[in-house]
């Protein structure tokens, strides 16, 4: 069964203002459990709107979402445990830190939860592991840390509520190559680890290529598509028209298959490519 | 929910109320107030509405904005009429019944409170759905200027003001996100008693604060690299300059002001 599903999905920001604009236009979609699924499309293409839809922070204008099978907004006494089930870590998310330590900052969503005192012990201490936070750190304020670490405190605030689902809205912007590798790849092993759904919305072709099975593509406030990686990355023409990018990798193979080199299609990592071309130089 | 706040609301536009110097503007809205309580009649008040609606009208502003700008105080304004209707205890008296009295002079007095109020509230609105925030503190700067001579820092006060007005947005839209990043931990803002209510805020405004400190800072370093060095001789991008408009909407208000005085003398 899908743990996210929408129907007919619309959100209209400023209704009856001058200002008003459709932000997500009738989207129809459902993600499997278990799934990592890569969110990309341009600026205001309404990614962002999207995902706060799925854990209840957003009231469609029209159309419905269904989490596990439940309507959200039904009962709106229901909406904070689609939370738990839902993490949603936002945009530079170090930004919402706000505990005296690293400690009492991630246990504020277990305890918002009604978590016992060990319970929530047991998780800061298994997530902080999962970030990669030395238990050094969890004493020390927040506000002492480093760009990279006081994201990782964030993240691992959300983790450790134990979301069936964990949303994470362009995790790695404003890291430097180095902390983005290691961010990303700790979702990853998160991913891995928990078999949970995991949604990643991201600027990077790179990263998604790497990191996701599938993608979803906003396009104008529209779902443009939903499908596996390799499908997507397929398209790479109607991608580009719509100003989003394919990844290097891709780019570079599309121009060889222009230029008459049979190399081999849906090329978008250079995992991959390395491999096809030691392929092609042995066969040689 | 924040977002309903109508500090410095503009609506940008074309009118002819828009394009008045934002000086004129400040300056006639002070004419208008004086004229409002001048008129001591229903005559003269009924002249002080019609010119709010009028120019109301002329600015092009969503009438419903009228309302919008009044439900804010209409608590005070209730209060004010309730005390009025009571408390004056002059002329005939319509209505008594132990220690309440309600005359008819009390009845007059708790209308032309509440018209007056009402009134004032929307032509202030006006002033700040037609002038942008910018336009607004430039003007007062220009305004207050005269003061330099007994060492008002003029220029400080308005760029103080021109910040803390550009920030507004940006802090309600911090504040937004934040909440919503709250909420998503679970965070509950809904329920229980109000002393909940209140501590359930700390980890919105802890954030907060320390992201306003975080602009200062950084608005600060800005400034003092583009050299930034107070007002002096400092000119302007855009040159407030009298149009013959100007001249127009000074007339259109001494029209109405005139009436009303005239109304006064013969009431």
């Amino acid at each position: 069964m899908a743990i996210i599903k929408t129907e007919d999905l619309t959100y209209v920001y400023g209704d009856g203002t001058p200002f008003r604009k459709v932000a997500v236009d009738h989207v129809n979609l459902e993600i499997d459990e278990g799934e990592m699924v890569g969110v990309i499309g341009h600026t205001g293409s309404g990614k962002s709107t999207l995902i706060q839809h799925f854990n209840g922070l957003l009231k469609a204008t029209s159309g419905s979402v269904y989490i596990d099978g439940e309507r959200l907004w039904d009962d709106k006494a229901k909406l904070r445990p689609v939370r738990f089930k839902v993490g949603l870590v936002f945009q530079y998310p170090e930004y919402q830190l706000f505990e005296e330590t690293c400690y009492k900052d991630i246990a504020f969503g277990p305890k918002n939860m009604g978590l016992d005192k060990q319970e929530i012990d047991r998780r800061i201490k298994e997530t902080a592991k999962l970030v990669g936070l030395p238990a050094s750190l969890l004493d020390k304020s927040p506000f002492e840390l480093s760009g990279g670490q006081k994201r990782r405190v964030a993240i691992a605030g959300v983790m450790a509520m134990e979301p069936k689902v964990l949303i994470l809205d362009e995790p790695a912007s404003g890291l430097d190559p180095k902390g983005r590798e290691q961010i990303l790849g700790l979702i990853k092993e998160y991913h891995q680890e928990k078999k949970n759904t995991v949604v990643l919305v991201s600027h990077s072709m790179e990263d998604i290529a790497k990191h996701t099975t599938k993608i979803l593509v906003m396009n104008k406030s529209k779902l443009f598509c939903y499908d596996d990686t390799a499908k997507v990355f397929h398209r790479a023409k109607e991608l580009e028209e719509m100003g989003l990018a394919v990844p290097q990798i891709t780019r570079v193979f599309n121009r060889l298959k222009a230029m008459g080199v049979q190399i081999g299609d849906d090329v978008y990592t250079t995992k991959y490519a390395k491999q096809l071309l030691l392929k092609m130089l042995a066969n040689q | 929910m924040i977002k309903d706040i109508t500090i410095g609301q503009y609506f940008p536009g074309k009118s002819a109320v828009h394009r008045l110097d934002a000086r004129v503007k400040i300056l006639l809205t002070i004419a208008f107030i004086v004229m409002l309580f001048i008129a001591d009649d229903i005559a003269g008040l009924g002249v002080g509405v019609a010119f709010t609606f009028l120019t109301f009208i002329i600015s092009r502003i969503p009438l419903k904005m009228m309302w919008k700008s009044v439900r804010p105080i209409l608590i005070i304004i209730i209060i004010t009429a309730l005390l009025n209707l009571f408390f004056v205890h002059t002329g005939e008296p319509y209505f008594e019944w132990k220690f309440i009295k309600i005359t008819d002079k009390g009845v007059e007095t708790a209308v032309f409170m509440v018209v007056r109020i009402v009134c004032l509230i929307i032509g202030t609105s006006l002033l700040t759905y037609t002038t942008s925030p910018i336009d607004l503190t430039d003007a007062i700067e220009r305004l207050l200027s005269p003061l330099k001579k007994i060492k008002v820092p003029v220029h400080e006060l308005a760029m103080m003001m021109t910040i803390a007005l550009r920030f507004i947005p940006t802090l309600i839209e911090e504040t937004d996100k934040i909440t919503a990043a709250q909420k998503a931990r679970g965070a509950d803002l809904e329920t229980g008693s109000i002393f909940k209510k209140a501590k359930a805020l700390i980890p919105i405004l802890i954030p907060l604060f320390v992201s306003s400190f975080r602009h200062a800072e950084e608005l600060a370093l800005a400034m003092e690299c583009r050299c930034y060095h107070g007002g002096e001789g400092r000119t302007k991008m855009k040159q407030l300059k009298l149009k013959l408009l100007d001249l127009w909407g000074t007339l259109y208000l001494c029209l109405f002001f005139a009436g009303v005085i005239v109304l006064n003398i013969l009431g």
